[in-house]
């Protein structure tokens, strides 16, 4: 029974450690160091904008410029070798999806696998606007309020001047 | 023994909220007045209960009794006291009993505080709530029971993990969990009218109090957990887009949309059947992230795999709730009376453009988060979603969102003149445009949309606070006329000026530190120096320090104005070491000014005796969090406004009848 109990808590344990291990590996995180930098200052920028879409594979959902692991710095360096040797922003992208899979890429490549995923936003909005039009009256409807004849000019300033008279602040709230 | 009675009372809540499940409904439904009055008592003395187990189970880490599994595993007699009682919920089954016990409490303010709800309706209201008590109560009991004991016991504990020994972290999980299932609140009313089949503006009035409560602790939450991401994490970074954060951040936004859809069916009798709908998704909503987090599924599919029992009990509860309750909605949809339409440029389609847009932003959040999970178990393809995807789809949802956040307060209800909306709020506007300018014109770099950005800031603030001085009538009639104007507004009016202008702090404070941060790496040795954000920083060196339950090592830092070259401060970022459990954390040193905060972080040594030293400024990071503050404070001023007119109608009226002899 004892045995069984351990091994339950042993169990539980491992997978308490798998959901801590989000906060662990992120902890004492800090990305770039001095020896890395580049001396070409536009390079440089280059390499952090691309390090920041690439993964680091053995974190919890954080990118290869944010962390400390070796394994991210290898990439950054990586990335950085490829820059100097003139590739292309795109080229190192393809370089390192092939090294690594797709999995590396933060924000993923648009291809039929992810085409629901990059246009649900635009497709959400326009479906959720469609369903608000059923709701909408047309203004011309709006004003006419039921058929009967519009106010005249003065009818109108004679009703704002009394409805203004009996509210506190002048506003419905 | 006191473990003992703590896991008694435990059972017995369970067993009370059977009754109260049960009972109540049945008696609506017959018409038993006496089977509908057992709800209230059921739902206090159920409060209690948990509350006896909560305390119980407290005592056990405030006196460290490692006989107790729960305490064992997650305390140490080393740890500062305030750490052994918020270590209570630092663990998965002490949280699951405080989420338990907040439940429950929120059941119980509902069975005392709605006494002028109809019987009916309470009981059904009470015996929904009791359904999800039951529901979780046995979760913990048969999953997570924190009560069990250990023989043996050992001599120490584990120790807490030091990440969550802080703190903003201690006070998070409450926070947040009084948010998630604040939310059960208006997800039982929802069911509650769905039995009933019919619902009217006097059911969004009951709700909006019990919603708008759970939304301001959400806020609260959410902003404690990215304040202290950003001092913590160790490179002041506020928000990730984790699947973690996204769980909280879906309730808020599903939240915030129920709030407003409220106030139309309330004022317009419009938008009934939606605002029932997303009164069960903002609740569905928390249960997921409740999945979410709990399951381990977010760390991988495997994970999941590897321990099950507990992920596909929650996905069981998530099935049986969101299931069940949407299932009804689609039954009883039909019987629902919808109200008027309306015209698009008014209060209520104001409303409606905020609706849509917060509900298609939580909708990109969800896909954004369950994408790569469903993807992963359909072809077995593992993709990330991470930042950049959000930023590049959230973002551009939520500039139009406050480009016409501040005209909606400025329109009539019925049939508004947006042509005068916008003339009323002109002098916010151009404020707007000449923060953009200003801010192009200064900075003078960092992203074009930053600028954008911070005008849009602006333009939300400035007209937050206008609004309230065009309705007083500041500038038109006497000042003094006009405060008493601006006092006897109704508070709800105040509070939601107020929880826009946090909006707009917010996105100042997001638009600075996203678009104008300042960094730099260095390798430093002792008495060097570098010149960083107007500020001459010297490094001192490294000193050891002990605290209670660790160790660290302290860099020390003189920040010198770069100006005058009169020391400001010195800051002293360490690497602390747990003894416990040898896990290390970083802490930042951390300068706050007006125009942002000053922030370094000690890292490595490096063999020949330098550190690599980061240097951040995070221009106006701190309006982030002051917005959020604010916003609660908007929503604690509409509350007060709530509870005059519900709790008390006679002395409302009174106090409107001297508002008029006052105007």
């Amino acid at each position: 029974m004892l045995r069984l109990l351990d091994q339950r808590a042993r169990s539980l344990g491992r997978a308490l450690v798998a959901v801590l291990m989000v906060v662990i590996t992120v902890s004492g995180a800090y990305g770039v160091e001095p020896d890395e930098v580049l001396k070409d200052q536009a390079l440089e920028q280059r390499a952090r904008s691309l390090s920041a879409e690439l993964r680091c594979l053995v974190c919890q959902n954080q990118s290869i410029d944010e962390s400390n692991a070796p394994l991210a710095r290898d990439l950054r360096l990586l990335v950085r070798e490829r820059l100097k040797a003139g590739e292309s922003d795109s080229e190192i992208r393809d370089y390192v999806v092939d090294r690594y899979g797709e999995f590396v890429l933060l924000s993923p490549r648009l291809g039929w696998q992810t085409l629901l995923l990059w246009f649900a936003p635009v497709l959400l909005l326009a479906g959720a606007f469609w369903l608000v039009r059923g709701l909408w009256r047309r203004p011309d409807v709006a004003t006419a309020g039921g058929g009967g004849t519009p106010l005249s000019e003065a009818e109108a300033a004679r009703v704002r001047e009394l409805v203004g008279k009996g509210r506190r602040d002048g506003t419905e709230v | 023994m006191i473990t003992e009675i703590g896991h008694f009372a435990l059972v017995l809540a369970l067993a009370l909220a059977l009754v109260q499940m049960v009972l109540p409904v049945l008696g609506a439904r017959r018409g038993d007045v006496a089977m509908m009055q057992v709800g209230e008592p059921a739902a206090v003395a159920q409060f209690a209960m948990v509350s006896v187990a909560f305390a119980a189970l407290t005592y056990a880490y405030v006196v460290s009794d490692f006989s107790v599994k729960n305490v064992f595993e997650n305390s140490h007699s080393a740890k500062p006291m305030i750490y052994k009682v918020t270590g209570v919920w630092g663990n998965h089954e002490g949280s699951m009993l405080l989420w338990l016990l907040m439940l429950t409490g929120f059941g119980a303010a509902v069975a005392v505080f709605g006494r002028a709800l109809p019987d009916r309706m309470r009981a059904n209201v009470l015996g929904v709530q009791a359904s999800i008590a039951v529901a979780f109560g046995l979760f913990i009991i048969l999953t997570s029971n924190p009560f069990l004991r250990l023989t043996p016991a050992p001599f120490d504990g584990q120790g807490l993990n030091p990440i969550l020994q802080d703190p903003a972290l201690a006070i998070h999980p409450p926070f947040l969990y009084a948010g998630y299932v604040g939310f059960s609140v208006a997800f039982s009313f929802a069911v509650a009218a769905l039995i009933e089949g019919q619902t009217t503006a006097a059911w969004a009035r009951w709700v909006r109090p019990w919603t708008l409560a759970a939304w301001m602790c959400l806020t609260v939450g959410i902003a404690l957990g990215s304040w202290w991401a950003y001092y913590e994490l160790g490179w002041g970074g506020w928000w990730f887009w984790d699947p973690v954060e996204n769980a909280s951040f879906m309730p808020w936004l599903a939240g915030t949309a129920l709030l407003h859809s409220a106030i139309v069916m309330e004022k317009r009798e419009a938008l009934k059947v939606w605002t029932i709908l997303l009164a069960i998704l903002t609740f569905s909503l928390s249960l997921l992230g409740a999945f979410l987090v709990r399951s381990g599924v977010l760390s991988s599919v495997h994970a999941f795999a590897v321990d099950p029992e507990r992920g596909v009990f929650i996905l069981a509860i998530m099935v049986v709730f969101v299931g069940g309750s949407l299932a009804l909605f689609a039954a009883r949809m039909g019987a629902l009376r919808q109200g008027g339409l309306f015209a698009p440029i008014s209060r209520e389609g104001s409303l409606v453009v905020n609706n849509v847009l917060l509900t298609t932003s939580c909708a990109t959040v969800l896909i954004g988060t369950l994408y790569p999970l469903v993807l992963e178990s359909l072809s077995g393809t593992k993709f990330s979603v991470g930042p950049p995807y959000f930023n590049a789809t959230f973002v551009p949802l939520m500039i139009p969102l406050l480009m016409a956040l501040p005209l909606g307060p400025a329109l009539a209800w019925k049939r508004g003149d947006l042509a005068a909306a916008m003339q009323r709020l002109l002098a916010s506007m151009i404020l707007g445009l000449i923060a953009i300018v200003a801010a192009f014109a200064v900075l003078y770099r960092g992203p074009w949309l930053a600028p954008f950005a911070m005008g849009l800031g602006v333009w939300v603030m400035a007209a937050a606070v206008q609004e309230l001085l065009v309705r007083s009538r500041f500038g038109e009639i006497g000042w003094r006329a006009a405060w008493a104007r601006l006092k006897g507004m109704p508070s709800s009016a105040h509070g939601t000026a107020i929880a826009h202008f946090g909006v707009g702090l917010m996105v100042v404070g997001i638009a600075g530190v996203s678009g104008y941060k300042l960094e730099d790496t260095r390798a430093m040795t002792a008495k060097s120096s570098v010149s960083f954000a107007g500020y001459d920083i010297t490094f001192e060196g490294v000193a050891p320090a002990k605290g209670p339950n660790y160790t660290e090592r302290q860099g020390v830092f003189r920040v010198r104005d770069a100006a005058g070259g009169r020391v400001v401060t010195t800051l002293r970022p360490s690497q602390r070491v747990y003894r416990a459990s040898r896990q290390t954390t970083t802490e930042a040193g951390i300068m706050a000014t007006a125009l942002g905060d000053l922030y370094l972080v000690l890292g490595e040594a490096k063999d020949n005796g330098s550190y690599t030293v980061k240097l951040y400024f995070h221009p106006l990071v701190r309006f982030i969090w002051i917005g959020a503050f604010i916003m609660f404070v908007g929503g604690l001023l509409s509350l007060s406004d709530r509870r005059l007119r519900i709790g008390a109608p006679r002395r409302a009226r009174r106090r409107e009848e001297k508002d008029a002899a006052v105007a």
